[in-house]
């Protein structure tokens, strides 16, 4: 599988996750610029973590504009795997792509630390590897990640199982203790009803190295690449 | 014709605003406890090139609905006057 990880002007994680890729998963990877419009044959597409022109206005309304989410839009129209994490997924929501949006987290603190996710289905790419109910310790580090989207959105994406991950505490349990930014219905990842395009706060590309004494990030890679495998 | 927009963005009522949340709470280090419920938004100008104040609207109104507010969270309002 080829992976494109995106960089836009601003971004900080493009390369990190292009390390993960290429170094720890062993794949093919490129780095797409945000002016390009062609996403050079990649089956799978990353917008990293970050920043992005500024994120003037609201995080990623700008970057939903520029020419490379132009492909990114009619390439996941038609099918094809998109994963945001933190800027990333504020780009896919604003861009529609992704339903609801992120709200400054109601504390207004800016989030740098490990967070505990559990893992509420396996109907997609990046989780279908693990088991409902899984904890996983992935960091944060953003403002702006308080998901929020309107009672019928959220009834629908319940409904739906769109939910990917929610905060939770090491022992998986869902508090509100554990809710580091005030999502509601505690969601740190969503995925689309068509469950090709996945959105997430936490960013599993900064603990996919055992190295680094934490690779549960790995764990999603790992997903995305056996379950295409098979 | 150049007209002048004069746009207000604010968070929808039903949202949290931790900014304005924030900023209520340090009216009474300033002595005035008796203000509450501040909400910040956006207060954004533009000039818009139209052959009539009903074009000039809808412009301003399609940028408003594209790019300048997102509808999830946001509410926006805008007046026009010849620039």
């Amino acid at each position: 599988m080829k992976f494109g990880v995106i960089t836009f002007p601003g971004s900080n994680c493009d390369q990190d996750m292009i390390y993960v890729l290429k170094h720890i998963m062993q794949s093919d990877v490129v780095n797409l610029w945000h002016k390009d419009h062609d996403l050079q044959g990649c089956e799978f597409i990353i917008l990293p973590g970050g920043f992005s022109y500024g994120d003037y206005l609201r995080s990623g309304a700008i970057a939903r504009f520029s020419p490379i989410m132009q492909e990114v839009i009619r390439f996941a129209e038609k099918g094809g795997y998109v994963l945001g994490i933190c800027n990333g997924f504020q780009i896919l929501t604003e861009s529609q792509l992704l339903p609801g949006s992120l709200l400054h987290n109601h504390h207004q603190q800016f989030l740098c630390k490990n967070v505990y996710l559990r893992v509420e289905t396996t109907q997609s790419l990046i989780t279908a590897g693990l088991t409902k109910g899984d904890v996983l310790k992935i960091p944060i580090a953003h403002g702006e990640g308080r998901y929020y989207a309107d009672e019928i959105t959220l009834k629908m994406i319940e409904e739906n199982d769109q939910v990917l991950f929610r905060y939770c505490d090491g022992s998986g349990q869902v508090t509100n203790e554990a809710n580091p930014n005030g999502a509601i219905n505690h969601i740190a990842g969503v995925c689309n009803a068509q469950r090709n395009v996945f959105g997430m706060m936490p960013h599993p590309e900064r603990c996919a190295d055992t190295n680094l004494h934490n690779s549960d990030g790995r764990k999603l890679f790992e997903s995305i690449l056996k379950t295409v495998l098979v | 014709m150049i007209f002048k927009a004069s746009i207000v963005v604010m968070p929808l009522e039903a949202l949290l605003d931790p900014q304005g949340k924030a900023v209520t709470g340090s009216m009474k280090n300033i002595g005035l406890p008796e203000i509450q419920n501040v909400r910040i938004g956006r207060h954004i100008t533009l000039t818009v090139d139209a052959e009539n104040a009903e074009q000039a609207d809808a412009k301003v109104n399609e940028a408003c609905s594209k790019l300048l507010a997102n509808p999830i969270m946001e509410y926006y309002r805008f007046t026009i006057e010849k620039a």
